[in-house]
């Protein structure tokens, strides 16, 4: 028994965390929102790629790292601390493992996780379910169309692909349920890295804003609201980690174990979303404060991959309710 | 460092069948000398009968068995140990009366205990021949417990006592007891307290048993009559660590109390088994929902204490962290209670498991600190609110 991460895979996370504090700052994630569709800056998805990350997971025989599951999922929690526009899950968790072809930094997206697919202007190759067959497709056989986005980062599109030329990369409803999972496993991870985002965003206005000649983090209704995210947040962690653990080994209850991880990840983050918003007052209320920016991608990445009712709904067979 | 491994070792899954095989051998043996229906461990009637069970366990070496195996123990790693919990509570093992003693006092023993101290307590804890309850809470300090004003003063050979202490787990019913007394008059809040052991059969010791909210009699107080502990009464001397440094001793056993050591998973997994099988046998969709959300909860605890462990293992202190898993566990066997509570509906008040249960796990957000405290500790400590 040795529930921990090795240190290849904390050395991994931290370095892609050292990669955000540079790249990938809220004024990046403004930008993101900003950028007309098809050019969003990629400084650090070319910087990704460089560092491996994108392709992990991908076989070696491919140019990837042949990784698993645990050397991404902490990875990815970085990913969602800092609002990355870009879509790492679709890439990096859902289509890598299952490349013939070498990724090359390309970008690849995918509506598999819900109706539309995030960064859909701006993606390189598509990820497209048709029955049980999961096929790898590039722009030219596809339209897109701008989707509406209440998360102006995440700049979704449904597409529309005419059967044209593709490359078949999986088959058949497991192989298609493995590819749902990783996408709700990174969806977790990432949900995990942005409560944390918004508690502390909550924090550090808590100890800077002052009301009746005091710091309003040192009201026990504020330290409370807060300790509870942490509590949350804190075990939500092991559960995620868990389920990665359970891909990457191909255990037997890997659809419970990530049924469990979306459920909860995204229980800990609505609940952060919505205490860390409290806190912040007036302030967490308008446009111009970062805060709405990870609240957003809460509230829309938490229904992605399988919302946490259909999770809930998957758990409650499996024990028999 | 090795790679993540979720899987039991063939040595400890031994460990785990021969624990399983005692308790499906020897519970039903207790259960038969006793009266097939033993009463609670916190009533009179019901702790003698426990005894005969702690006496069980240490005859079979499971009192305690993450101890050296001179003081009862069988030198299990924690892993044995948590693996020893699951099966205890899986196979309906009852509350140890013992356990104030083995998880409270103990820790503090083996960190700030002398060897004499060690070797004459621990033994005599594990075959339940001396009983240990707590002696923390006053009328005038329960989460304020700096605010203690019980007395210890220095006099030839020993210390007198004076005060009073409240709360104390099935303190009518124990021999000895642990307790923080203010040993320099002059001193405030923190400074000037010392961890005293004290047996209670002194001259000038009154202790009045009384009755909890689920009517055993399971509190006690205990009165401080000028009463004179002899340095002799506890091998080794009675002051654990060094005298006026009692807060910091007290609080290496707030941690164990708060955080591993005094709620194994083992017991939410149990009742949680429990609660399934009442479930299933009931028609209640409405339910669902909240029974899900109370098994990814048992699990999360479960695994975060394997997170924990495995840090423990590699040497990490376990910090504030530990007011997070007393609010979750806490808030966890509520939750299940209340849920049974709604499956059961009006059969609930004759389901005496159930209702016991219910009214003891309202006393989880209340004991070992409040929750209210421990959301100040997590604030202050963990994300680094302003104290005030």
């Amino acid at each position: 028994m040795h529930f921990a991460f090795d240190p290849d895979q904390e050395a991994f996370a931290s370095a892609t965390a050292e990669l955000f504090d540079d790249l990938a700052s809220p004024t990046a994630l403004r930008d993101a929102w900003d950028a007309v569709p098809g050019a969003l800056d990629r400084s650090v998805w070319r910087s990704l790629s460089a560092m491996g990350v994108l392709d992990a997971c991908a076989p070696e025989s491919v140019g990837g790292l042949g990784l698993d599951e645990l050397s991404l999922v902490l990875v990815l929690e970085e990913a969602g601390r800092v609002g990355l526009p870009h879509p790492l899950v679709e890439t990096a968790s859902v289509a890598a493992p299952l490349l013939r072809s070498p990724l090359d930094g390309r970008m690849i997206t995918s509506d598999l996780g819900g109706r539309s697919a995030p960064c859909a202007a701006d993606a390189d190759l598509f990820l497209i379910a048709q029955g049980d067959v999961l096929h790898l497709v590039d722009r030219t056989t596809v339209t897109v169309e701008e989707a509406p986005s209440l998360d102006g980062g995440r700049r979704l599109g449904d597409v529309g692909w005419n059967g044209g030329v593709s490359t078949v990369l999986a088959e058949g409803p497991e192989a298609l349920e493995i590819a749902r999972l990783r996408g709700a496993l990174g969806t977790a991870a990432e949900l995990l890295g942005l409560g944390r985002a918004a508690l502390d965003l909550a924090v550090v206005h808590a100890v800077d804003r002052q009301q009746f000649g005091v710091a309003i983090g040192s009201f026990q209704a504020v330290k409370h609201a807060l300790a509870d995210v942490a509590k949350d947040l804190h075990f939500a962690r092991p559960l995620v980690h868990r389920a990665a653990h359970s891909l990457a080994t191909g255990d037997e209850d890997r659809v419970l174990h990530v049924a469990a991880a979306k459920a909860r990840a995204s229980r800990a983050a609505e609940r952060a979303a919505r205490a860390a918003l409290q806190c912040h007052g007036a302030i967490g209320y308008t446009v111009e404060h970062d805060l709405h920016l990870f609240l957003k991608r809460i509230w829309t990445i938490t229904p992605a991959w399988g919302s946490p009712a259909t999770h809930r709904r998957r758990i409650a067979r499996s024990l028999g309710l | 460092m090795s790679s993540m491994d979720l899987a039991w070792s063939d040595s400890e899954q031994r460990f785990r069948h021969d624990v399983r095989e005692w308790l499906h051998e020897a519970l039903p043996r207790w259960r038969a000398m006793v009266g097939d229906e033993p009463k609670s461990g916190d009533t009179r009637e019901g702790f003698a009968q426990h005894l005969v069970w702690e006496r069980m366990l240490h005859d079979a070496r499971y009192a305690a068995v993450s101890w050296p195996a001179r003081f009862g123990g069988r030198d299990a790693s924690l892993w044995e140990w948590l693996i020893f919990e699951d099966e205890y509570y899986a196979a309906g093992g009852p509350p140890r009366i013992t356990q104030n003693g083995i998880f409270l006092l103990a820790p503090t023993l083996f960190e700030f205990g002398s060897d004499e101290q060690q070797a004459g307590v621990l033994r005599r804890m594990a075959a339940a021949e001396d009983l240990w309850c707590q002696g923390w809470s006053e009328p005038g300090a329960g989460s304020d417990l700096a605010a203690i004003r019980s007395r210890a003063r220095r006099v030839d050979g020993g210390w007198r006592l004076d005060g009073q202490k409240t709360w104390t787990t099935r303190g009518a019913f124990c021999t000895h007891l642990f307790g923080l007394f203010r040993s320099d008059e002059e001193s405030e809040r923190h400074r000037g307290l010392s961890y005293l052991m004290v047996p209670l059969d002194l001259p000038g010791i009154t202790v009045r048993g009384f009755g909890r909210l689920d009517g055993d009699e399971g509190f006690a107080e205990v009165f401080f009559d000028d009463a004179f502990v002899s340095d002799e009464a506890i091998p080794g001397g009675v002051v654990l660590g060094t005298p006026g440094e009692g807060w910091s001793v007290a609080m290496a056993t707030t941690g164990s109390e708060r955080g591993l050591t005094l709620r194994s998973p083992g017991r939410f997994r149990a009742t949680m088994v429990r609660l399934l099988d009442l479930a299933r046998s009931r028609d209640r969709p409405d339910l669902a929902d909240r029974l899900v959300e109370a098994w990814i909860s048992t699990e999360a605890y479960e695994l975060s204490t394997l997170e924990t462990v495995t840090g423990i293992v590699g040497g990490a202190a376990v910090g504030a962290e530990s007011s997070l898993n007393k609010l979750w566990w806490s808030e966890l066997d509520v939750e299940l209670h209340l849920i049974a509570r709604e499956l059961l509906e009006g059969e609930f008040e004759g389901d005496d498991a159930w209702s016991k249960g219910w009214q003891f796990a309202l006393s989880g957000p209340i004991y070992a600190g409040t929750n209210e405290i421990q959301r100040n500790i997590a604030a202050e400590r963990l994300l680094g609110l302003p104290r005030r």
